[in-house]
């Protein structure tokens, strides 16, 4: 029986024993639902969860724990030859049995039993035509071994449907049976909703230790192969894909050209997103009437809603091309030689559209903060006479400073962490040099570059995108984390 | 201070008694100061301007589609020259179908195609996908074999840039991708009414191919569709019963401290990091396959699950305490206060926020690129277990494409990308307008 017919099942069992309790405390009320304690489908419910959560608890248990067992019975019914080889080649024989299982669970019993007493090149043909292609012809053992995983596959499916059924029925049998006026039905369902509701909110924790570990461990690896101190204060970046087959690590893997890149970028779109933003911010907080506000704000905040993959588009196409075209016109004016000075992918093609994108979360944080500062303020100041850009500069800006500082933070995490843009926008040569108009990379054009493609888990060349992973997981949370703290310090001054 | 003040208000009379304090210099600064408030602001809206031109003016050309209409006759000599299709279904499979197109254009353009070097300009003309166009009349209906019949077909995605005017005719004729001669030929058909625009269907419902004219966005759709479902069915009710219980039942204490800071990060994240863990953790430990849109699904419901979260607390708690208090003081449990007063009336903030999280993630690409969505997926995924593309990363295969024709069909796809999301936002405000309400 399929795991969906199963859980099916289940599911209808608990209904079943959902609609019984129901009916059952319904009668036991007899009218007056006063002489119950819990609403009669609060009983409906804890017996359907009677009948579904163990019996679900169960399969999901199951499923993970029998791959491995079936696994280890095969691989000790392994001829004594087989298992004296290296452990990579039972690998490789043990994944040529689970395609083989997997070819024969499609072929009805007759041709099962022609394929046993097949010879190996004939079986290999037939699976091909069924869809399942092996890498060699499969040995009698292989067969045989696939037979048995198919059995034992077969016989742990059928202990499962049956103890799951048993399980079910006799959880519902349990519900039933608990329905009783004084049975605090409504208590037992809510503490498992909210057992649910626990589990639901660790989910954002799991969601950091996954990321941590899972980097982590990848990164160890890498670390393995190449020295910390060669990667965090290398100069050189030069990973030279491993030719296949051999995994020497003879390539170079220096960090400092790319966080060079990184932050030469980061910077430059901060000097474009910094000002326009602020300037705005202010204008919208401070001077703008009503109705441009409602206008002006929705408008700039569509630039934050756009995919960044549309501004990478956008500086390949239109950005870079304009400032290279520009940059010969400038140069041929003013020494006659139409050679243009910036290149199509450059830090500051970039970092201008980076910036572009960073307008809208500048002016949107800066605006909170700004509209935050108490009116009193405000009012004092322009009571004594000062002009509004006076109080603006005086007054206003020093009370939101650290808010403002720490949205900043927050604004150039996320252009250290941007993707899409650098890699359309940014070039892939890693160099060390600080002309803005050349092409720089960044580590996350880098982590994209190690990843795409075929890959393999061995390789240094593959594992230090983990490496860079780990590194600017690293930068982004002390920035966040350090943003987040100068907000909350700056709000508590006004409450 | 005071003293200027009142110097400037009794002594208002005689210039010459006036104190110099400066007034208009300081409102020639106020003046400056509000012009770069309004600068800083049209600069913002320039750009956006200038983006979202960009993007329509070179992407509007990608809806329509140039094609050539031609009667052809389906020669039974070129077709199956040996009279053997009834015993060997191949030959119908295998034939020489672009022959027949080729000889068509052939013929109305009065070209003889015993002249080789015509003869090729001509089959040029064509796309290369009208061999399975062809194929597929003949087979769906055999009897077709021997008769003359009109069929719409394909334009080269040269000949179809050319006939929208992109390529730049001033360039010699040898670096070209056209030749003169083609263009006289593209000319007559115009004249003719043989070659003309159509609403291109294909560019949404193809899948991959290397030649722009037969690309379409529709594996990518299929593939952003399935992951949208994914992270809706997974992502809003996890979201909601986190929030619930971090903003109406946690204790306040270290634990819960510690996951609102958590969710606090992880909403700032690079996405990048994301597509990082879902390679090691999904494809890497859990053994799900590359390019599925599964794996995309969950990577991109862990990336939008503190957005949701972040949207729907702040959701709960713009509900007033009243209502809590009422429906405790009428007896309720706190979980049927939560679940039946409170969480009904969070609910439009609660669908905006997971709109716009929705959005988010459909235009998210670098995470996608990692689990190893930059395929060429030419076949339709039946399940979200199937190889497919996602939207956004299908922009980024065609950006990355040399060909004319590619970026045009590149602002085209970025059109569509760009109307979901103005859907899914204008849904969201409309639902914000409709439902909130002011307490």
């Amino acid at each position: 029986m399929s795991t969906s017919i199963l859980l099916l099942l289940v599911f209808a069992i608990g209904v079943v024993a959902y609609v019984l309790a129901s009916a059952r405390a319904n009668a036991l009320a007899g009218g007056k639902p006063s002489n119950l304690h819990s609403r009669y489908g609060y009983h409906g419910a804890f017996a359907a969860i009677c009948a579904i959560l163990p019996a679900i608890l169960l399969m999901a248990v199951w499923s993970l724990a029998t791959p491995a067992f079936v696994e280890n019975r095969v691989r000790a019914s392994f001829p004594e030859e087989v298992k004296a080889m290296p452990d990579a080649t039972i690998n490789l024989n043990y994944g040529m049995v689970s395609a083989i299982a997997r070819g024969m669970s499609g072929l009805d019993a007759e041709e099962r039993s022609r394929l046993v007493a097949m010879p190996g090149a004939d079986a290999r043909a037939l699976l091909a035509d069924r869809g399942v292609p092996l890498a060699d012809d499969p040995q009698p053992y292989m067969v045989k071994a696939a037979v048995e995983v198919l059995d034992l596959s077969a016989t742990n499916r059928l202990i499962l449907t049956i103890a799951a059924l048993v399980i079910s029925v006799a959880g519902a049998f349990f519900g039933l049976r608990s329905v009783a006026p004084r049975f605090r039905a409504r208590n037992r369902v809510e503490s498992i909703i909210l057992a649910s509701l626990v589990m639901a909110s660790s989910i954002a924790i799991l969601t950091t230790v996954g990321i941590v570990l899972s980097m982590l461990t990848e990164a160890t690896h890498f670390f393995r192969m190449v020295p910390a101190w060669e990667f965090f204060f290398g100069t050189v970046w030069d990973p030279r894909f491993a030719s296949a087959g051999t995994s020497d690590s003879s390539g170079q893997f220096g960090l400092i050209p790319l966080l060079l890149g990184t932050l030469y970028i980061g910077f430059v779109a901060m000097l474009f997103a910094v000002p326009i933003g602020l300037f705005s911010a202010i204008y919208m907080a401070e001077y703008a009437s009503p109705r441009l506000r409602s206008i002006a704000k929705p408008l700039l905040e569509v630039l934050a809603g756009i995919p960044t993959i549309v501004y990478g588009f956008f500086a390949l196409t239109s950005v870079g091309p304009f400032l290279r075209d520009i940059s010969a016109q400038i140069n041929g004016i003013a020494t006659g030689d139409f050679v243009n000075f910036i290149q199509a992918q450059s830090v500051l093609t970039a970092g201008f559209v980076m910036g572009i994108m960073l307008i809208p979360y500048v002016s949107s944080l800066s605006d909170d903060i700004i509209t935050a500062v108490p009116r009193s303020l405000r009012d004092g100041s322009l009571g004594l006479g000062a002009t509004r850009s006076e109080t603006v500069k005086r007054v206003i800006l020093p009370a939101a400073l650290p808010g403002i500082v720490g949205a900043l933070l927050m604004t150039a995490s996320r252009a250290i962490g941007e993707t899409m843009i650098v890699v359309l926008a940014a070039g892939v040569a890693a160099r060390m040099q600080l002309n803005p108009f050349e092409p720089m990379t960044t580590v996350t054009v880098k982590i994209v570059n190690q990843l795409t493609g075929d890959l393999e888990f061995t390789s240094p060349q593959t594992l230090v995108a983990f490496a860079l992973g780990i590194t600017l997981f690293a930068i982004t949370l002390c920035l966040n984390i350090y943003a987040l703290y100068i907000v909350r310090k700056y709000r508590e001054q006004y409450e | 201070m005071s003293q200027v003040v009142s110097a400037t208000t009794t002594a208002p009379a005689g210039a010459a008694t006036r104190r110099d304090i400066g007034v208009k210099r300081r409102y020639a600064a106020e003046r400056r100061f509000r012009a770069y408030g309004i600068a800083a602001i049209s600069f913002g809206l320039l750009f956006l301007f200038v983006l979202l031109n960009s993007v329509v003016s070179k992407g509007y050309t990608a809806f329509q589609q140039t094609m050539i209409t031609v009667p052809i006759e389906f020669s039974e000599k070129v077709i199956d020259p040996t009279g053997k299709r009834a015993e060997n279904p191949n030959i119908l499979v295998m034939a020489n179908y672009p022959v027949l197109a080729r000889d068509a254009v052939a013929k109305v353009l009065g070209v003889d195609v015993k002249n080789r070097a015509a003869a090729r300009q001509v089959s040029e003309l064509l796309s290369d996908s009208i061999r399975v166009q062809l194929r597929d009349i003949v087979q769906a209906n055999p009897s077709v074999i021997g008769n003359t019949v009109n069929v719409t077909l394909l334009a080269h995605g040269n000949v179809d840039s050319a006939f929208k005017g992109q390529i730049d005719l001033s360039v010699a004729e040898s670096n070209r991708k056209i030749s003169d001669q083609q263009l006289t030929w593209i000319n007559t058909l115009a004249d003719s009414g043989a070659l003309s625009k159509h609403f291109n269907t294909g560019i949404f419902i193809n899948g991959a191919s290397s030649r722009p004219e037969a690309a379409g966005v529709g594996v990518a759709l299929i593939g952003s569709a399935y992951m949208m479902l994914i992270v809706l069915v997974l992502s809003l009710p996890i979201g909601v019963a986190a929030s619930i219980y971090l903003e109406e039942f946690a204790p306040k204490n270290r634990f819960t401290d510690l996951i609102e800071v958590n969710i606090n990060n992880l909403a700032a994240v690079p996405s990048i990091v994301y597509g990082l863990l879902g390679l090691a953790v999904f494809i890497n430990f859990g053994g799900f396959p590359r390019s599925a849109s599964i794996v995309g699904g969950l990577v991109l419901t862990l990336m939008t699950l503190p957005t949701i979260i972040i949207a729907t607390r702040a959701a709960l708690k713009a509900v007033p305490p009243s209502i809590r208090a009422a429906a405790l003081g009428l007896g309720a449990s706190k979980m049927q206060t939560v679940f039946h007063h409170v969480l009904p009336l969070a609910m439009p903030g609660i669908l905006t926020g997971t709109i716009i999280g929705l959005a988010h993630a459909l235009g998210e690409t670098a995470p996608l690129l990692l689990i190893g969505m930059v395929a060429f997926v030419a076949d339709y995924p039946t399940t979200p277990m199937d190889p497919a593309t996602a939207l956004p990363v299908q922009i980024y295969m065609w950006a990355n494409e040399a060909e004319r024709a590619f970026v045009e069909r590149t602002s085209g796809a970025i059109m569509i990308l760009l109307m979901f999301l103005l859907v899914m936002n204008v849904g969201a405000i409309l639902l914000r307008r409709r439902f909130e309400r002011r307490w």
